[in-house]
């Protein structure tokens, strides 16, 4: 895997909020097929990092190069385009779609054929077809033909994640997926997130540690918007600065 | 019709049948009655409808408040007047490079204040749809206005005065000088886009233009460039209300500044929010109730006004969705 040029590249990449500095320097890279996990404590500057990546936040300095372009200037939708798809800590839906609709609007986003006016999407198998196996893939099937605000937070949560497949990206980024969802739900997340593995680059953001430990190749700790620490599962548990820093004296999940 | 209709509930399809079998008989029915000048009031409803249905496209299912309708409606008006003006006294449009003269030809003038309405929209919305919210309706009533005061300074076309049309638009075979040909060419336009404005809503342009009003966000992280899709649907807004304006100018024979005021703006979106928003058919509902309204209620007392408030404010509180869901039972964002 070493051999293997990453899939996203970051490199010093800083911005600040007022005096606050949010993220400082980070360094950080995901390599192809790779489960990669960013812990810290609350404020550590999680969030801001997904914003940067995703390019909703501007730095004020670093780089971030993916699949071997500088994407750094790129725009959200640009950067969409290219292969990195993320899902929001908050859900983020149409909600007054249903549930087919929301990612066959992640497959229309896909097929990049979006100036057609006359014909009904709803007999377009084109769409159709791949939203359905995404909602599949969830769970959510059965839902379907539901208006999105009238999904539970769980399904939500679901949705938002099957929108995130649906659009087949080289790098997924997911910020608290498991946020809200139900012991049951958060077992089907991990066994989906697990079969990404080797085929999509993801790069998660999450509280909790069973999810975390269960899923990571790499994990990054970031505290005060710095990467403290970097490697795998075995050597971050093992880390006397992370422990310090983070974990506290809490005995950590195996 | 029925067409745009599938999957709709019985209730819909009885409205829109009902609504679609008045209009094409009513010319039959005011001759019948007796009543042939109402042919005319008739279609200043159709135009102010495809006017309100136009708006509907970009307000109810983009969520884009435009406040500069009437620029887009006023322009079609005008491109309309000045061609039949410039056709009937014999002058010249324009005398260099080319020299352009007048135009009473309905299949080249109608078109042509379609376009050109277009083209005041691509440029208006270039740079307008770069804001959100409150600054994108004050953006488009400023460009709006900018129009009206261009349109004053020229006196040739009447100032502030207007322009009276010594002639009506035709075609061969289709002189809309006689009022019914020129209410059921209005008809023909208005059932035309409600046709397409409503297989619009539900296509993949359609699917986008909604979405990015649901939720831009998620949007722009699927990989939308959102802003091109809506000035595709602000263009296609512009466009036909132009044409509505132009109807209109042939209907009025007289076009002033009026028309490309900012109240002709409001006009036409308490049209759209009277009617019903996101449904395209409430709008033209909305457009004929508040012109009836206007009227009736001007007929009874010089303070109509203090009637059509409060009458516009129970409509809105009460009615979920508007008159137009008041009758159908349909609401914007249903399908």
């Amino acid at each position: 895997m070493a051999e293997t040029e990453p899939l996203i590249d970051v490199r010093g990449l800083s911005r600040s909020f007022g005096a606050l500095r949010a993220n400082d320097g980070i360094d950080l890279t995901v390599l192809p097929g790779e489960i990669h996990a960013v812990i810290g404590p609350n404020g550590a500057g999680k969030t801001t990092m997904i914003g940067l990546l995703a390019g909703e936040v501007a730095p004020d300095a670093g780089a971030i190069r993916f699949r071997g372009q500088d994407i750094t200037g790129l725009t959200v939708q640009e950067r969409a385009l290219r292969g990195l798809a993320r899902s929001f800590q908050i859900t983020s839906l149409c909600r007054g779609f249903t549930a087919l609709e929301n990612v066959m609007l992640a497959v229309q986003a896909r097929s990049d054929h979006s100036f057609r006016f006359l014909r009904r999407v709803h007999r377009d198998r084109a769409l159709v077809d791949p939203a359905r196996d995404a909602l599949d893939a969830m769970g959510l099937l059965a839902r379907a033909d539901t208006c999105a605000s009238y999904l539970s937070h769980g399904e939500q949560r679901q949705l938002e994640l099957a929108i995130a497949l649906a659009m087949q990206p080289a790098l997924l980024l997911l910020d608290e997926p498991a946020a809200g969802m139900s012991p049951d739900e958060t077992r089907r997340l991990v066994a989906i997130i697990n079969g990404l593995r080797r085929r999509t680059g993801v790069l998660l953001v999450e509280h909790d540690m069973d999810t975390v430990f269960a899923l990571a190749d790499r994990i990054t700790v970031l505290v005060y918007g710095k990467v403290i620490a970097t490697g795998t599962p075995d050597a971050i548990r093992a880390d006397p600065a992370v422990r310090d820093a983070y974990l506290g004296h809490a005995t950590v999940a195996a | 019709m029925a067409d745009a209709l599938s999957g709709a509930s019985g209730r819909l399809r009885l409205s829109v049948g009902a609504g679609g079998a008045i209009l094409l008989a009513l010319p039959w029915i005011l001759v019948a009655l007796d009543e042939p000048f109402f042919i005319g009031v008739c279609v200043r409803f159709l135009a102010y409808g495809l006017a309100a249905a136009a708006l509907d496209l970009i307000l109810g299912y983009g969520g884009l408040v435009s406040f500069g309708q009437a620029a887009f409606f006023g322009i079609g008006a005008y491109t309309a007047g000045v061609m039949i003006h410039h056709a009937t006294d014999g002058s010249v449009l324009l005398a260099w490079p080319i020299a352009i003269g007048g135009s009473t030809h309905a299949l080249l003038v109608l078109p042509l204040a379609a376009l050109v309405a277009a083209a005041l929209a691509a440029g208006i919305g270039v740079i307008s749809l770069r804001t959100g919210g409150v600054y994108f309706i004050m953006i488009t009533l400023a460009f709006a206005q900018m129009v009206y005061f261009i349109v004053l300074s020229f006196p040739q076309y009447g100032g502030t005065d207007g322009l009276m049309l010594m002639a009506r638009n035709a075609a061969p075979g289709l002189d809309l000088a006689d009022e019914t040909t020129l209410y059921y060419v209005s008809l023909v336009a208005l059932a035309a886009f409600l046709w397409f404005g409503r297989r619009l809503a539900r296509s993949r342009f359609g699917m986008v233009l909604r979405g990015a009003r649901e939720n831009e966000r998620r949007m722009r992280a699927l990989g939308f460039a959102i802003v091109r899709y809506r000035l595709a649907a602000f263009v296609i807004s512009g466009a036909v209300t132009g044409l509505a304006g132009a109807l209109l100018a042939n209907q009025s024979g007289f076009v002033s500044p009026d028309l490309l005021s900012w109240q002709r703006s409001g006009e036409i979106m308490v049209m759209v929010v009277l009617g019903g928003m996101g449904t395209l058919f409430g709008p033209v509902l909305g457009a004929v109730a508040l012109l009836l309204l206007e009227e009736v209620l001007q007929g009874w007392t010089e303070h109509w006004m203090l009637i059509l408030g409060p009458l516009l404010l129970g409509v809105v509180l009460f009615t979920r969705g508007g008159l137009w869901g008041a009758l159908s039972g349909e609401r914007a964002g249903d399908g």
